[in-house]
């Protein structure tokens, strides 16, 4: 379990820091629409009802808090 | 001949070299208050099943519920070109519940068997040139038996270069909520909850949260963000109107601890793809202190079928193991501390898929110029408890 952890922390810090640095021209991947890290606005709803209909919420997933949601 | 090529060359040379000056100092930017988009969203949502928690975990759990939001965001620079944005929400709900009218069986309209919720929000953010923003929002909820008033502060960073944002954002919900108890189990004296139905009290319930957030560029195609929230919730946690049945066939409102931790730890990945596909996925490990754990993994793969129009197929896939104070209906001891039937807390596993629909046209949706676009998605989700629900949802943006 120890390795395990290990090792994912391992692969994320060699895909955080061993990025190579993109130039603004170079963006026109990463700034389409659909490339956005947050998620779309035609999900606001669903977020919100998984938040109610599961236990979990948050990281970017759902409200945390906020207007009660207990029907 | 020679003279007109290098004619040519100067003239191309100079355009580069006037673009090259172009510096964000000057850079023209309007210093008046202009809308930069308004959104709306719109959305369907109906679920069916057969675990009410207000019924002691058996019985209906019909629900409709329509939604909706317009969001305005208007910006500004000033004279130091720091840009000033300020988002104006406002959201109205309206939902109709079979188990809430379980509350109180002998009245056509029990309290909270359907209600609206409206959602105001405000928030302004001030971002400068070395890419530093600071913003603060606050927003407030209100339903028949249920108001919550919130507030944030913001602070995010991105490098130069624009490849690594750090945002971190703290939040805090103060709300109160009314205590309704299913009839039989009313104290004496004790009101309906409705108008005039006689007194009631109102109880809090605060929810503070840390939400950190770290955002790369990985290489022109790639992208990945990091995600930690950390959340405490205090006061009524638990829902007085539900039941609790016990195996010696007595009955209480749901009971729960007034204080809860939740560590969320979630990661994002954008890869756009050779060939007009794009894959974005998620996935959050979940956990919190009534022994709750989560996993959550989602994918979507909107494919560009023309430059301006898009479909996406998604799937979500979800599991939990079962809060440590979950049991069925008649499982519970009356020995118990705390108890619930609330199948939202129990242990399983969901499916949601569906699809996405963008279209994005360069002379507007309908060639109407300012409305930039549109989207269209449905999504069908299955609990392995069996609560099948199905959401519609429409976003317009006009900018």
């Amino acid at each position: 379990m120890k390795y395990k952890h290990l090792a994912s922390v391992l692969v994320l810090s060699a895909v955080l820091f061993g990025c190579k640095p993109v130039k603004q021209y170079q963006k026109q991947f990463i700034n389409d629409a659909e490339m956005d890290l947050s998620a779309k606005k035609s999900q606001k709803f669903e977020t919100n009802f998984q938040a109610y209909r599961e236990g979990a919420s948050g990281a970017g997933g759902g409200k945390t808090g906020g207007g009660c949601g207990c029907n | 001949m020679r003279k007109i090529t290098f004619a040519a060359l100067a003239c191309f040379f100079q355009v580069l070299a006037a673009f090259s000056q172009e510096t964000k100092d000057t850079v023209y930017k309007s210093r008046k208050l202009k809308t930069e988009e308004i959104n709306f969203v719109s959305g369907y949502y109906h679920q069916n099943g057969d675990h009410s928690a207000v019924t002691g975990g058996i019985g209906t759990e019909k629900l409709t519920d329509l939604s909706n939001t317009i969001e305005v965001k208007l910006v500004r620079s000033d004279r130091r070109n720091n840009d000033h944005s300020l988002n104006i929400e406002l959201g109205i709900d309206h939902y109709s519940s079979a188990s809430s009218d379980k509350i109180d069986p002998s009245t056509i309209s029990s309290p909270s068997h359907a209600d609206t919720r409206i959602y105001p929000s405000v928030g302004y953010t001030i971002k400068n040139q070395h890419n530093f923003s600071i913003g603060l929002t606050g927003s407030a909820s209100n339903e028949f038996d249920y108001h919550s008033w919130g507030a944030g502060l913001n602070i995010g960073k991105s490098s130069p270069d624009n490849n690594t944002d750090f945002n971190l954002k703290l939040q805090a919900y103060w709300d109160s909520w009314k205590l309704i108890y299913p009839i039989e189990l009313r104290p004496p004296g004790y009101g309906t909850g409705g108008e005039d139905g006689g007194p009631v009290i109102w109880t809090p319930r605060n929810s503070y949260s840390a939400s950190f957030s770290f955002s790369r560029v990985i290489n022109a195609r790639m992208q990945v963000s990091l995600l930690l929230d950390l959340i405490t919730q205090n006061g009524m946690l638990a829902t007085n109107y539900q039941r609790v049945y016990f195996d010696n066939n007595t009955a209480k409102p749901e009971l729960l601890p007034d204080s809860r931790f939740k560590l969320p730890v979630g990661i994002r990945f954008n890869w756009f793809l050779p060939g007009e596909v794009i894959l974005r996925s998620y996935y959050r490990y979940y956990s919190d202190n009534w022994g709750l754990k989560a996993h959550t993994a989602e994918l979507e793969a909107p494919v560009k079928l023309s430059p301006f129009f898009s479909i996406s197929p998604f799937y979500r896939f979800y599991w939990q193991d079962q809060a440590d104070y979950f049991a069925p209906y008649r499982q519970h001891r009356p020995g118990d501390v705390f108890y619930t039937s609330d199948y939202d807390l129990s242990r399983f596993s969901s499916h949601y898929f569906g699809s996405s629909f963008r279209w994005v046209p360069a002379n507007g949706v309908f060639h109407i110029g300012k409305w930039n676009s549109l989207e269209l998605r449905y999504g069908h989700y299955m609990r392995s408890n069996d609560l099948n629900s199905d959401m519609i949802t429409m976003a317009l943006k006009f900018k």
